[in-house]
């Protein structure tokens, strides 16, 4: 193992395959924009948050992000997971067994994890959160910066995933009853928040930024999604060049010269000089990262009163979710 | 005062410009703006990112709504003592601007009519000063550079810059930190490390500081600890 010499000691799980790009995350790096640190975090917060939810752990628990799938972990002592978030086959044991809700485990059992049929990245907790040391606050991994998860890196073989002891043997398991499950389609739209440098797009552009459909292009990872339209490209670009560089705010907008949206996540530089349109609403990134290259975007205006009490009613809605027990 | 406004960024976030232009006045009432505001929005506040001439304040929007909080930046910002600025230190920073490591020099220069060497002149004859730091980890922003070799940024980015680049945009120079994309034209190798976690300080600048570079050979550059 890569970072323990006597597993018989520790509680937790040996990783067999890290899959394709498997992060350990919390909610996130907050407080450290001023000397440059992003804020990592899921990309998916919500399926994030019913990981950890079914394991009963508190919202920020460190947990893993599994982009496409491909993982699998030895368990070295008892426990219990869940995974939520895209949909993808998961086996103990060899054994089919079922996303949103929890799975014992015993030392031993093998967890496997197939590729992502629908959505991009599936998430894994464990009861009590892996045990992570954080650092500037947080375990969010930020590969970019070799900060957070395991020495600022994506899960490699043999890497060891330390958990809690269970304190006592707990029967019962919870799953998220379906209708609150998210359905990942292959078409999202992404209401956006009108700011920062808006008034430096003409009308036209403006219109047919918010008429036209987007691809998502090749190039979309945790620090942004770059968007396609071949057709609006030239006609969609600012009245400047660029901006003096300025805090960039989660979901932010930046139009290049080249008039191909990028909307920026959690990975995202925290200061650049490109024109912006404005930001796009977490709730909506969320689905946005759970897209792959060839899937389709539309932005839709959206107030600040609107967004406010649309993320009233998704909080509403996380605490009023009872979840089922099995 | 009359100058600040206060816009929109996102659903959390704000974002104040307090002029059309960088300057160093502009550059202290950002700092006092920042501690202001870090005193009176404890509640509020998850993060700030102060730049050359704007401050984003990003707020928990389950605390506040973006029109109480913008009242209280207001007050903040009426609050700056006017005509404080502040001096920063000056610090050398070795450069190696080696035509094999600066893929954007020749290009550069064309396009300033000048020769290679008088970019390098202009660009470490000036006086530099940290109006930010971001982007990256230890991402420092110095300004203002030369008119004669100020230079836009690529139309598309590029996906991998190596560490230590030396890059210009605009009026803007800086150091690359760490490996990571992006659209600044790159004219040379810096081999000292921006941004050490590990070791304190964790950078070798910050805001407000005053920045030259000084032209290095290759083997000096070696012997610094950097790497081609």
């Amino acid at each position: 193992m890569n970072n323990s010499q006597d597993s018989k000691e520790y509680f937790g799980f040996i990783v067999k395959q890290a899959g394709i790009h498997t992060l350990i995350q919390d909610l996130g790096r907050f407080g450290y924009h001023a000397i440059g640190l992003t804020n990592g975090g899921p990309l998916d917060y919500q399926a994030f948050y019913w990981a950890n939810s079914l394991c009963q752990n508190p919202a920020n628990s460190s947990a893993l992000e599994i982009t496409l799938g491909g993982l699998e972990l030895t368990a070295i002592s008892a426990t219990k997971i869940a995974v939520t978030g895209a949909t993808v086959a998961l086996f103990i044991n060899n054994q089919a067994k079922a996303l949103w809700r929890s799975h014992t485990i015993n030392s031993g059992d093998i967890i496997r994890l197939g590729f992502a049929k629908r959505g991009m990245r599936a998430y894994l907790a464990v009861v009590g959160g892996f045990q992570i040391p954080k650092s500037f606050g947080s375990s969010a991994t930020v590969c970019r910066e070799s900060i957070g998860g395991l020495q600022g890196k994506a899960l490699i073989n043999n890497d060891f995933l330390p958990i809690k002891t269970l304190s006592a043997k707990v029967e019962v398991d919870f799953s998220l009853p379906e209708k609150y499950r998210p359905i990942y389609m292959n078409e999202v739209v992404l209401r956006t928040i009108v700011g920062y440098q808006y008034q430096h797009f003409s009308r036209l552009a403006q219109q047919l930024f918010f008429s036209s459909e987007f691809t998502v292009s090749e190039h979309c990872d945790r620090m942004g999604y770059r968007l396609a339209n071949d057709n609006i490209k030239s006609h969609i670009s600012a009245d400047i060049d660029g901006v003096l560089s300025e805090g960039i705010c989660h979901g932010a907008i930046q139009i290049p010269a080249d008039g191909q949206p990028i909307v920026l996540l959690n990975d995202r530089q925290t200061i650049g000089g490109y024109p912006k349109v404005g930001a796009v609403i977490a709730l909506d990134t969320n689905k946005l990262a759970q897209l792959g290259q060839g899937a389709k975007v539309y932005f839709e205006e959206i107030s600040m009163e609107d967004a406010h009490n649309a993320n009233l009613l998704a909080q509403q809605q996380f605490k009023c979710t009872t979840l089922q027990t099995c | 005062m009359s100058s600040i406004t206060i816009k929109i960024a996102g659903e959390n976030a704000l974002i104040i410009y307090f002029a059309e232009q960088e300057n160093s006045e502009v550059a202290a009432q950002i700092y006092q703006a920042q501690q202001l505001i870090r005193e009176n929005c404890t509640n509020e506040l998850v993060d700030l990112i102060p730049s050359y001439a704007s401050v984003l304040v990003i707020f928990d929007s389950f605390k506040c709504d973006h029109l109480q909080l913008k009242n209280k930046l207001y007050t903040c910002l009426n609050a700056i003592p006017i005509g404080n600025i502040i001096a920063g230190r000056l610090v050398e920073l070795p450069a190696y601007y080696g035509i094999e490591c600066a893929p954007d020099l020749a290009a550069l220069a064309k396009r300033a009519g000048l020769s290679i060497k008088e970019v390098v002149n202009i660009h470490q004859n000036q006086e530099y000063r940290v109006y930010a730091i971001g982007f990256a980890p230890g991402f420092a922003y110095l300004g203002d550079v030369d008119s004669r070799i100020a230079t836009p940024r690529l139309a598309t980015p590029r996906m991998k810059v190596p560490k230590g680049a030396i890059a210009i945009a605009d009026r803007q120079t800086a150091v690359y930190p760490s490996i990571s994309p992006g659209g600044w034209n790159l004219i040379g190798l810096c081999p000292t490390a921006m941004f050490t976690p590990e070791k304190e300080p964790i950078m070798p600048i910050s805001v407000g500081d005053r920045v030259k570079f000084c032209a290095i050979n290759q083997p000096e550059f070696i012997a610094l600890g950097g790497e081609l």
